[in-house]
């Protein structure tokens, strides 16, 4: 007599069991298959090409009525089951109770929910069904819709509706995209791909409630008070294991259902296949072990042994137009070297992890033709010692081409702007050069092209190598580090012209040979970064020196000096005390007087940092900034407030000075002086910035120096009143910043540029640069001290304290 | 034999960043790199002692924020031109926390 099987659950795990199942032995076991949707089994995997219209629902059915009638499959579709008794193997449904010799439970998983305020609001749906898609699918044109999650499903369903013509926003709360399958150089690769698709990208963003309307969904909130409108919201955010009838069986249950390697739950006639599972305490989600297991459970159910083996897995992104492959283990773990290979021209990143000569990780973005063969290496653990310098090339490249320096530069579309102060693009190079010009000389003389501040000269020059080929011998110039070809200017040019306001990008778009920089090129990145983007980029701690991340300066003992500001070089009895007060608590060895005007603590451990800082910010004193590249002090005279020669209020315009421009960060550190008269006491002439006030109003020059090299220096304008003196400074500081190489202070800057350039520019476009200033300070313009001591206070104490023993 | 430790969690020490460890034998510097692995080093560098835990991580490398030598974290090598080495010891992540082998941060001072 046939023995009675029953499945529970049509899904894809399960319907390969029935497949192997019948293809050797039809005469087995008589089928009852359960599903709680009113339909078959059909290939879920596939609903995002039916979500964007490139397929149809019936192109994803994978097996039909006629398939179960041919199989004489008793077929129980949109009937839940409601119990299962295992003493008695039977199972009962609303329909009524079947009996079973042997089970297989094919659950599936229920996506997670976040149980944000207001995710029970009409609208707010999940991405796991065909009602969900067809819910997306009925989405108008130019209606809108917010993505949360920013993983593979979020993505495809993102993609899907926007090829509907659907507004979407996508709301990730880790830094890029898929993080657990990209780094970030390939998650920066993804999103400029969906920006480019029209999908709105939102990163590091945290959902904090949705807002309804009428009981309907009308908007997202993010804890930062933007407020997304939407028409319908989708969470994809994860799946959990369908535990329930399980659990209500009696059976192990952990995360998943619990299952041996031969895919048998703790009752020896019940067996289990699919995202409910749990195999030695792994979770399964991707297509591949499922039909493993399905092969396993068939065979089991059969009498033959056996085993589930999971393997390796890779992942691909099914949207149209973006090419991601990642496979393997790029994380966790030690004796791990990298090969990375960037094409900005094509787009094309490739990372390969290599442990004792083999590879056990990959991800590629842009080009993917060679995946499989890169997976194969990996599932083989193939030996890649006698490849290795060309292995990433591909298959087809043993003896490949060498990396291109030029590729950024042949990259770059005609429109691009090399030259920002004359606004000349690569195309008006490129034609200057079929004109005939064939040499920098040329170039300059003929578009004006890096012929006033000259910092895109290595550009043009890259321009010339390009076009011309061999005809063009390229003069050497250093690069910024060993991580690149490129120039600090060349890099420059790049962050502005192709508004590149991430690391990943600029590590992408310049051809980066390194995963993630050094600690040369790093801190000039960030620099660069949010010099020019201050409101796109965030500063990143972690690339700057420890001086600018701990906000104090280390000293050779790894202790750091505090010094508090004093505005202007003024302070007070209050303040005096509290400092000393400070100095007595944490027994701070040596106060000193420093240059420039104020009073320096040496000697304070790290751990005590913030508490000091707590303490100078109860007596109203901000960071000093004594360890930045960026606004140090202005030193004054007492002016005409006391001084019989002064000649303006030389003290309340340092005062107002230092008040305006603090916090700003520059290519290196920035002083300033204002004297009262000429006399100059408070030797003005040879700081970054001077101003000497005269009777007729203010001097300002620039460019001096006193430490390694001693500069006088030149004048920049005299303008009449002190609100003038201001907005010059501002202007200039922002042209600096925007302009010189990171570590270049002004006179070495100046020497490039030369002081006329600067003249011009400040006259020229003196407001927007001052805008620019005043846009950027709105960030900047505030004490890290009291920041990191409300914020980050645990980060300056050590991670842990432990008593160790000595060993025998 | 291993006798792993708790030490804290994962997101304790920043990406690309490390955390200093105080024990009664010596600071030990906690690595933690872009892509989430873990590295456990003497805190102090060879050349004129600088706290490691303070310096720049890029790759799976430190540069020492005193005068720049670059270590490997995973051998604990000085990279480039100079020369000398910090002691590693075992280090892993498991459930989100840092774990450390107490067996080899013990065995040190009678290196």
């Amino acid at each position: 007599m046939k023995q009675k099987l029953v499945v529970i659950g049509a899904g894809m795990a399960s319907g390969r069991v029935l497949e192997h199942l019948l293809e050797q032995d039809r005469e087995a076991y008589d089928i009852t298959l359960f599903n709680a949707e009113a339909r078959g089994n059909y290939n879920r995997i596939m609903l995002s090409p039916v979500l964007s219209g490139e397929k149809t629902y019936a192109d994803i059915v994978t097996h039909d009525d006629g398939w179960y009638a041919e199989n004489d499959i008793t077929c129980r579709f949109g009937e839940k089951v409601l119990e299962i008794d295992r003493a008695a193997k039977t199972i009962t449904g609303e329909n009524g109770t079947v009996s079973y010799d042997k089970l297989v439970l094919g659950t599936g998983s229920n996506p997670f929910l976040i149980p944000l305020p207001g995710h029970d609001l009409e609208g707010v749906i999940a991405y796991r069904d065909l009602e969900d898609t067809e819910r997306m699918m009925g989405l108008g044109e130019g209606s809108r819709c917010v993505v949360i999650g920013g993983g593979l499903l979020g993505l495809e369903a993102a993609a899907g509706m926007a090829a509907r013509g659907v507004d979407v926003t996508v709301v990730h709360i880790m830094g890029h995209l898929m993080e657990r399958q990209l780094d970030e150089a390939a998650g920066y690769l993804l999103r400029r791909a969906l920006t480019d698709k029209g999908i709105t990208v939102k990163c590091a963003a945290n959902s904090k409630e949705i807002l309804g309307e009428n009981g309907k969904v009308r908007a997202l909130l993010l804890d930062d008070g933007t407020e997304l409108p939407c028409d319908l919201l989708v969470m994809a955010v994860g799946i959990r294991p369908n535990v329930a009838l399980g659990q209500g069986a009696g059976l192990a249950v952990g995360k998943g259902i619990h299952v041996d390697d031969q895919m048998v739950t703790s009752d020896v006639d019940v067996l289990a296949v699919g995202e409910c599972v749990e195999h030695n305490g792994a979770l399964f989600g991707l297509v591949a072990p499922l039909y493993d297991q399905a092969k396993v459970a068939a065979q089991t159910l059969l009498g033959q042994s056996s085993t589930f083996v999971p393997k390796e897995l890779s992942t691909k992104l099914k949207v149209t137009g973006c090419d991601l492959f990642s496979a393997g283990d790029f994380a966790d773990g030690e004796g791990r070297e990298d090969i990375v290979f960037r094409d900005p021209a094509r787009g094309v990143y490739r990372r390969l992890v290599i442990k004792n000569n083999v590879v056990i990780g990959a991800v590629m973005y842009g080009d993917t033709a060679d995946s499989n063969w890169f997976f194969g290496l990996i599932r083989d653990k193939t030996d890649i010692a006698d490849m290795r310098d060309t292995l990433i090339f591909g298959p087809a490249y043993q003896g490949g081409t060498p990396l291109d320096p030029l590729a950024a530069v042949a990259a770059l579309p005609r429109d691009a702007e090399i030259c920002g102060c004359n606004g000349i693009c690569k195309g008006q190079i490129e034609d200057a050069i079929a004109a005939g010009a064939s040499d920098l000389g040329a170039i300059k003389a003929t578009t004006k092209a890096s012929a006033s501040c000259g910092t895109c000269t290595g550009l043009v020059e890259q321009v010339l190598a390009v076009t011309l080929g061999d005809d063009f011998v390229l003069p050497a110039a250093a690069s910024i580090c060993g991580c690149t070809d490129m120039t600090h200017e060349d890099v420059r040019r790049m962050i502005k012209s192709q508004r590149l306001t991430s690391m990943p990008a600029v590590w992408q778009e310049c051809g980066w040979k390194t995963p993630d920089g050094c600690h040369v090129c790093r801190p000039a990145l960030n620099f660069y970064l949010l010099a020019d983007w201050p409101l796109e980029y965030r500063d990143d701690p972690q690339s700057r020196f420890i001086n600018e991340r701990k906000h104090a300066n280390i000293q050779k003992d790894g202790t750091y000096s505090v010094v508090p500001r004093m505005w202007g070089g003024i302070t007070t009895p209050d303040e005096l005390r509290a400092i000393a007060d400070a100095a007595d608590k944490y027994m701070v060895p040596t106060v000193k007087v420093t240059g420039g005007q104020r009073i320096d603590l040496l000697g304070v451990k790290s751990e005590d940092l913030p508490d000091i800082w707590a303490d100078l910010n109860a007596a109203g004193m901000v960071s000093g900034h004594a360890y930045s590249k960026g606004l140090r002090t202005v030193k004054t005279c007492v002016g005409t407030d006391h001084c019989r020669f002064g000649t303006q209020d030389s003290t309340g315009l340092g005062i107002q000075l230092e008040k305006e421009l603090w916090g700003a960060w520059t290519p290196h550190k920035l002083k300033l002086g204002v004297s009262g008269c000429p006399r100059n006491c408070a030797e003005a002439t040879c700081k970054d910035i001077g101003v000497i006030c005269v009777d007729s109003g203010y001097q300002i020059s620039i460019g001096g120096a006193a430490g390694m090299d001693v500069r006088e220096t030149e004048l920049l304008i005299q303008v009449p009143t002190e609100q003038e003196a201001i907005n010059v400074i501002k202007a200039l500081t922002q042209l600096y910043r925007e302009n010189a190489k990171y570590l270049d202070r002004i006179y070495k800057w100046m020497a490039k540029v030369g002081l006329d350039w600067i003249k011009e520019r400040v006259a020229a476009e003196g407001d927007a640069l001052v805008d620019r200033f005043e846009l950027s300070q709105t960030i900047y313009r505030k004490d890290p001290w009291a920041e990191h001591v409300s914020q980050q206070a645990e980060r300056y104490k050590p991670l842990a304290t432990l008593s160790l023993e000595a060993a025998e | 034999m291993t006798s792993w430790i708790d030490i804290a969690a994962l997101d304790d020490v920043p990406q690309r960043g490390a955390r200093m460890i105080k024990t009664t034998l010596g600071c030990v510097a906690v690595f933690r790199t872009a892509e989430d692995e873990v590295f456990a080093l003497d805190n102090a560098c060879p050349h004129k002692a600088g706290p490691l835990s303070e310096g720049i991580v890029h790759g799976k490398s430190v540069t020492c924020p005193l005068h720049n030598w670059v270590f490997s974290l995973e051998t604990g090598e000085a990279q480039g031109a100079d020369a000398g080495r910090v002691a590693t010891y075992p280090a892993r992540v498991e459930g989100g926390r840092i774990l450390l082998d107490r067996t080899f941060l013990n065995a040190r001072s009678a290196a």
